[in-house]
This record gives structure tokens, sequence and C-alpha cells, in this order.
């Protein structure tokens, strides 16, 4: 029930927002993310979108586990 | 796919194993309390690729699973009365409540419609405004805010035959409850990733604070739990137990503030029945005074029979991680996927089904 999936904001207007997943475009509503822009990954539950995916953070986990595995 | 196959990288999950393989000492209980975090768990294998000493228990995470059969029975009666829509997200169609199922009664001619998002129902209520048009509000705190949002809409638009049956619930106070029950020794919880990408992370400060246990919010991917039980063996090895965020790219630890804002725009917490667990305070969300016209128990006589539970079936007990679906007499036997005896073998996220599907995942 907790699903949420990445998805591409291409276009926004208004609230609703088309999103592409893996190359399907669908649309999002944007009420929970009023500051998604377009550009911006945002996660994408049961057609609203929850978060903008922080690019940076994303970035510091991938460096953080290549980090943790060095030693192995 | 991006910010999904990165995170999946077969070579970091071996060196992440191996890694949690040696600083893993001591024998540890950890459990997960979302349904998305079990399946992940099973369908990528996690579980064989643990030191034996490691145990991974599911708790009540699946909120399909915990919704109580009167619960679901008035959900059946909704469906009875004449001129209304039922909408539905589709894991609970096939849920058996005491006497009947969505799915059986739409067989019998009830309007029930599985819908993927909460603005669907709201379409069908445009498109029939001579029905009455219900949604059946099943979800944790990721999926309430998109019904306060839905609910704002209405409102706005002035949709007059939108209604709510409000059964969400809230992870917090369960997660609270069952370690203050104590049934189970828990060292660490993997929190869930998309409930706290909306409530983030200052709800769980009483699991270390109170409890002495560890606690990680995980995202779903292989390396995300992976990176979770490391971080979780790191907090219990050396005795210093908070709660930390392995999601970063999901979540906040103050959480998505608008999210929240519509939550309480709407809602107000109150006491909810927890199948297996019994009526636990401030654990669920109901209409608040604002918005009382959108529930549907205030417009509708709702009448159910009393609730029965099925025979033999230990849902409730699986649900607080007592009992592992094998301990079921009916798994496999009497219950399973196309003939379910309860809710953990019906929903896709449920134990029951994730055992079934995926083995026990002790095979090492």
């Amino acid at each position: 029930m907790c699903l949420a999936i990445p998805a591409l904001v291409k276009s926004i207007d208004g609230y609703q927002a088309e999103v592409e997943i893996g190359g399907i475009r669908c649309r999002a509503n944007l009420q929970l993310t009023p500051e998604a822009k377009v550009g911006d990954y945002v996660l994408l539950h049961t057609g609203y979108a929850i978060n903008v995916i922080a690019v940076e953070e994303a970035e510091e986990t991938l460096r953080l586990l290549r980090e943790l595995g060095e030693a192995y | 796919m991006k910010y999904i196959d990165e995170f999946r990288d077969p070579e970091l999950a071996r060196k992440l194993v191996a890694r949690i393989h040696r600083n893993s000492t001591q024998k540890i209980t950890l459990m997960e309390f979302c349904g998305g975090h079990t399946v992940a768990i099973f369908r990528h294998g996690i579980r064989q690729l643990l030191p034996q000493n490691i145990t991974m228990l599911s708790g009540p995470g699946c909120p399909v699973c915990v919704t109580a059969n009167s619960d679901l029975d008035k959900t059946i009666a909704l469906a009875h009365l004449p001129n209304t829509i039922i909408t539905t997200f589709g894991d609970l169609f096939k849920v058996p409540g005491s006497y009947s199922s969505l799915a059986e009664v739409k067989a019998e001619g009830s309007d029930i419609r599985i819908v993927y998002s909460v603005q669907d129902a709201l379409d069908i209520a445009r498109d029939n405004p001579d029905k009455s048009v219900i949604f059946i509000g099943i979800g944790f705190e990721t999926t309430a805010p998109t019904i306060a949002a839905s609910v704002l809409e209405a409102e706005r638009e002035r949709i007059t035959n939108y209604y709510i049956l409000p059964l969400n619930k809230l992870c917090p106070p369960i997660m609270k409850a069952l370690l203050k029950l104590g049934e189970i020794n828990i060292s660490g919880i993997i929190a869930p990733g998309h409930v706290s990408a909306i409530i983030g992370s200052y709800p769980y400060n009483f699991i270390p604070k109170d409890f002495s246990v560890a606690c990680v919010i995980s995202g779903f991917e292989p390396l995300d739990i992976l990176l979770s039980i490391d971080m979780l063996l790191n907090q219990i090895e050396t005795g210093d137990c908070k709660v930390e965020i392995a999601y970063r790219r999901g979540v906040k630890a103050e959480g998505n503030r608008e999210a929240i804002r519509l939550l309480g725009e709407v809602f107000e917490d109150g006491e909810a029945y927890w199948r297996g667990i019994g009526m636990v305070s401030s654990s669920g969300l109901k209409l608040n005074k604002k918005y009382q016209r959108y529930d549907v128990e205030n417009n509708f006589n709702i009448k159910t029979r009393p609730a029965l539970e099925p025979k033999g079936c230990i849902c409730g007990s699986i649900l607080r991680g007592v009992s592992t679906p094998p301990d079921c007499k009916l798994f496999r036997q009497k219950c399973t996927p196309e003939q379910p005896v309860g809710p953990c073998m019906v929903s896709s996220e449920g134990s029951c089904a994730t055992y079934y599907q995926y083995g026990n995942g002790d095979e090492r």
C-alpha cells in the first residue's frame, strides 16, 4: 500500500502534472508537493506526488554505499 | 529506471552483505512495519543473505490485513445501499469479511469499482451526480493526505455526492502498542519509508528513548534495505539507539509539511481497532467536525451483523510477529491465494501471501 515510484515531471498545469516512469506517461496530482518543478523527480503514490526526490541525497547515499563496501 | 536501478547494484549488495556478516555478533530480531518492506525483503531474497543470528519479523504493516472484520463488513453493507457506487483500492476487493467480500457483492450486482487513485473516485462522483459515491479510505499516513486533498477538492467544487468511509490508520501508535505489549524482544525497527516521507522522523523518537530499540527509516530497493540493516546493526552493536534516516532521497526529518497540513485540516485522530491487537488509542483517522458531511456513517444508516472471525485463522498473531505463516494449520492447506481464509493471504502485501509466493526465505 505504500508503494511509490520515482517519476520525472515533464509538464505542469495547475495542480496536475504529466510525469514519466520508464518511458510511460501518466498524470500526477501535485497538491502535496506544490514546490515540484519540471525536471524534478517525484515519488508517485496512487496518482499523487508525495515528495520531491532529493537528488543530492541520492548521490550521497550511493557514495556512502560504495564507501561502506570498499573493504569487502 | 532512475533511482531504482542504481539501488539494485548486485556488486554493492554483495559487499554490504559481507559487511553485515562481519559486524553481526549477537542474536537480534529486526521487525519491519510496512507491507511494502515485507514484499521487498522476500522478493529480493534478503533473508537468505543475512547471517543466521539475525531474525527478521513482519509487523502489522499491511493496512488491509489490519482492518477488522467489523470494518470490512461495513464496506459490504454500504455496497448494498441503493444508488451507490463503492470505490476502493484493488487490494481490498477480495478480502473476506465475516460473511462476504466486495468481489462477491459485485458479482451479485452491486456497483463496486476498483480505483488506482482517490482522484478517480472524485471523477466518478463528478460523472454520476445522481449516485452516492463512497470511497473506502484504507491505508496509512502515505495515503491519508491524498484522501484529505480529495475532500478539500470536493469542498472547493461543492461536490455533494462524495463520501469517505475513513479507515486510515497511523504507524507510530501501533509501533508503540506493539513495543508495550513486549511479546517479542525486538532489537531494531525498519521504519516505513513512504509513511515517513509524509510524517518525517520525529514521530519515531519514542522508540530509542522509551524502549531502547534501534530505528532506521528505510527505502524499498535491495541496497536501501541492506543499508538499513547495516545501520541498525551498528546502533545495536554500539548500544547507541536512535532514529536514523537511511532513505535520505525520499525522507526529510520534518516530513512533507504540506501533506501534514492537509491531514490536520481534514482529519483528527481517534481510537481504531486493529486486527489481532484490538483497540489502540489515537491510532486511526476520522474526519473532523468541519468535514463531517463527507463521513459516510453520518449520512447513511449502516447495518451489520455481529462480526465473525474465520475458524483457525491466526492472522492476528502473525500481524503481531508472534507467529509466522508456516505456524498456521490453514497455510497452504485450506488457505491459499485462490481460496483465502484471512486477509494476510489476500493482500499482496500480507505475510501469508508473501511467504506463499516466495517461500519461507530460510533456505540458505
